[in-house]
């Protein structure tokens, strides 16, 4: 019988082949090994996304139809539905069999249009609910707080409507994508329209929300009308929710001012015009001109809030349910069959966000977040609404048209609320990102 | 000049709302010694009566779909249909003719909301009493988010007041541009038809007489063989009512939706408070003296000096008058004091 002797040389020499013996499978696996690191990617048979939408608040309604737009999404990518958008997409990785041949789920959180909320729904999401991407919003504080955490925590955010310009701009994240336009793209938009309608010699007053989305908004639209030849006679930031404008909108009367530019959005908006046109500034005269109104963001839920007051009054929008190119309207009609109402432009935003996350992912092959990334980045596509788009590497910002709209003064359908006056191409609306600062960070994936 | 004359004007039209709100409030802290965080809610229950009652007369009757349409085009109100021109001008009118579903229905809602459930909070501490009223308001609103969505829903003034009027011509100011929405004169002077209504009610009539010795000595009116309660409680209900025309008439103003009452309710607490908590005069007072000032404050000219004071004036005021005056303008020794 072998006797089993413990020396100092033994110890040594087997520790050490031992270790050569362990050290070496994980040479050939290390690469798989820090794949599997990207936080929460899918194990089983489905893969979870999270949407994360403002289910009450002020923008609850919005929300609404930005989760409609999710489930018709999921509906979709699963082989359910006449597919909507996937059939007119150019690319043509998705099948109809889920991502990556899982069958594709959900999870849902209230953003409550607040930050902290906003992001205590999405942790709750990704850490509870393994949510493997984050997407929705209808408020560009809220984006920007999403986006930070999901950049921390490893985890792709598709921005949902979020117009700041500093989304993509000095607030912009590698792990965050917007496919919505920017207040400076509807600037860039308008101002033609402006110069033709109301000419060079106009004095603005601006009204505007005061937090991140107005003031670049602000700052935007004033940049393009004193490029016109336009003189700001006063900015005005007023509190968000203020409810009643009386006390801005009466200074605006003997300011000498013969436009007003509404910076607000949503409920803010619906107030401070319906009151704006109270005060008769839409029948005023001033400087020989008519008093004009512009509403630089749109929105037909908005519209549809805003009533009558609408008419007539310019301003742009991402996308509008009125287009008649092949993707918008086999968008339009998949929307209207499943919920008896066209899609409005979050629900548009919301939808194709979904595509290209899962178009990303079949394309690389990966749920793995940063080849996801990879596969994001400089994508060119077409077929989603709004003609050849590129997701722009450099800082995450869709480049593609948009639309200059009025509201509708003849409407056909309780819907037809918005008239497209112009759609501004992509090369127009193309700007240079390091006009907005900002860092994207690095695409190093996460533990969860 | 004529900004400021036309802030003065905005101010009036402000506080005529907050002093509307603030006076039930305060009638239901000077009688029931509630402190009703659900007031608030019920200024939004009777922009809602509003809505409602516009809603039901202009139910669309949908023209079918023509073929190859994706959606139907603009339905008609079936009232149009109905009643032809008398029909378009109910639904013209439907904002002020709106008052009539509010007065029952409000006073039905302040009656059962007394009955069922504040009445129970009397002897308990006011903390118990706002944490109750404030999960009422928020169970209320909810109810509405559910049934009428999230988003305002517009509702027009009488086409006759759409525009506005041109006040400087009345007085002969030629050489001045004082113009003010004619709906909001038309608030204005109906708010001081409902608070003139409330004091009459309590000064001149036998009924407001036991109210306010009620409100002095609940105890002493009891051992008359006074049934104070069930006069409280119809004062409740009056309380509901005023909110609710406020809410009625306001609704062309400022688009109502299910949040509406919230927007108001702090800024009320502050006028009842600065008023004189259970002081009706105080309320009414406070309410007109707290939109003015808020309305100067949001001139750009006050704003350049100090800027943000437009959203802090009426603490501001609130701390000053309290510190200087702690039972606020004219409320009365005891009350809130034990």
């Amino acid at each position: 019988m072998s006797k089993l002797i413990f020396n100092r040389r033994g110890i040594l020499k087997v520790g050490a082949a031992g270790g050569v013996a362990l050290a070496a499978p994980m040479h050939f696996v290390k690469g798989a090994f820090a794949e599997d690191m990207s936080c929460n990617m899918p194990t089983g048979d489905t893969v979870t996304l999270g949407f994360n939408v403002p289910q009450s608040g002020p923008y609850a309604d919005e929300g609404a139809d930005e989760l409609r737009a999710y489930q018709l999404a999921v509906k979709h990518l699963n082989g359910e539905g006449d597919g909507g958008m996937m059939n007119t997409f150019t690319s043509k990785a998705l099948k109809g069999n889920g991502i990556l041949g899982k069958k594709v789920a959900y999870v849902t959180g209230d953003t409550q249009t607040k930050s902290d909320a906003a992001r205590d729904s999405a942790k709750r999401m990704i850490e509870k609910e393994g949510a493997v991407m984050i997407t929705g919003g209808s408020s560009s504080g809220v984006a920007v707080a999403v986006q930070g955490l999901c950049q921390e925590m490893g985890i792709i955010f598709m921005a949902g409507l979020t117009h700041s310009n500093d989304t993509t701009g000095k607030d912009k994240k590698r792990y965050g994508f917007r496919h919505f336009f920017n207040a400076y793209q509807s600037g860039v938009a308008l101002g033609p329209v402006l110069k033709e309608e109301y000419g060079t010699d106009r004095r603005a007053y601006h009204l505007t929300a005061d937090y991140t989305w107005g003031w670049t908004q602000e700052e935007s639209i004033k940049n393009t009308t004193e490029a016109l030849g336009w003189e700001t006679v006063a900015t005005v930031r007023t509190p968000v929710g203020a409810g009643d404008y009386s006390q801005y909108i009466t200074p605006v009367l003997n300011s000498g001012a013969d436009v007003l530019i509404l910076n607000h959005y949503g409920k803010d908006m619906v107030n401070s015009l319906t009151q704006a046109i109270q005060f008769g500034l839409k029948d005023k005269q001033v400087n020989g001109k008519n008093f004009e109104i512009i509403v630089p963001l749109f929105s037909r839920l908005m519209a549809k809030g805003a009533g009558d007051n609408i008419k007539g009054i310019l301003g742009t929008t991402n996308w509008n349910w009125s287009l008649d190119d092949d993707a918008s309207q086999a968008f339009v009609k998949s929307f209207g069959a499943e919920y008896g109402a066209p899609p409005s432009q979050a629900a548009h935003t919301c939808y194709v966000q979904t595509l290209l996350y899962a178009d990303a992912c079949e394309r690389a092959g990966t749920f793995f977040a940063p080849k996801v990334i990879e596969a994001l980045e400089d994508f060119e596509f077409d077929g989603m609404g709004n003609g050849p788009t590129l997701y722009r590497g450099a800082d995450h910002q869709c480049m593609k048209s948009a639309l200059v709209v009025k509201g509708n003064e003849n409407k056909q359908s309780e819907y037809d609320l918005l008239k497209v006056v112009k759609v501004v191409d992509r090369e127009t609306l193309t700007y240079d990102p390091a006009i907005f600062g900002g860092d994207l960070g690095p695409s190093d994936a996460k533990k969860c | 000049m004529d900004a400021i004359i036309i802030q003065i004007l905005n101010g009036l039209d402000k506080g005529a709302a907050y002093a509307l709100i603030a006076l039930g409030l305060t009638l239901v802290f000077g009688t029931l010694g509630v402190v009703n965080f659900a007031h608030g809610a019920l200024f939004m229950l009777g922009a809602f009566c509003a809505v409602t009652f516009n809603k039901i007369i202009t139910w669309p009757i949908q023209p079918p779909k023509a073929e190859g349409q994706l959606f139907a085009p603009p339905a008609k109100p079936w009232f149009e249909y109905a009643f032809g021109d008398l029909g378009a001008s109910i639904i013209n009118w439907s904002v002020p003719i709106s008052i009539l579903l509010a007065i029952p229905v409000m006073l039905l809602i302040g009656l059962a909301m007394e009955r069922g459930l504040i009445r129970h909070f009397y002897k308990r501490a006011h903390a118990d009493q706002i944490l109750v009223t404030f999960g009422l308001a928020i169970v209320l609103q909810e109810i509405v988010k559910k049934f009428f969505g999230a988003n305002p829903l517009p509702q027009n003034a009488p086409a006759m007041f759409n525009g506005t009027a041109d006040i400087a011509s009345w007085f002969g100011l030629t050489d001045m541009f004082i113009v003010y929405p004619w709906w909001r004169l038309i608030y204005f002077l109906f708010s001081l038809l409902v608070i003139g209504a409330v004091f009459a009610f309590l000064q001149f009539t036998t009924y407001g007489m036991v109210v306010r010795a009620g409100m002095r000595d609940r105890e002493t009116v009891g051992l008359l063989g006074i049934n104070i309660e069930r006069r409280f409680t119809v004062v409740f209900g009056i309380a509901s009512v005023v909110a609710g025309l406020a809410g009625v008439m306001y609704t062309p103003i400022l688009p109502p939706d299910y949040h509406l009452g919230m927007d108001f309710l702090v800024l009320s607490f502050v006028v009842v408070v600065v008023g004189g908590m259970g002081s009706l005069p105080g309320a009414v007072l406070a309410g007109f003296l707290l939109g003015i000032l808020q309305s100067f404050a949001s001139m750009n000219e006050v704003k350049g000096i100090l800027p943000g004071i437009d959203q802090i004036i009426i603490y501001l005021v609130a701390v000053t008058i309290l510190l200087t005056m702690p039972r606020g303008l004219m409320g009365r020794k005891g009350v809130m004091e034990d």
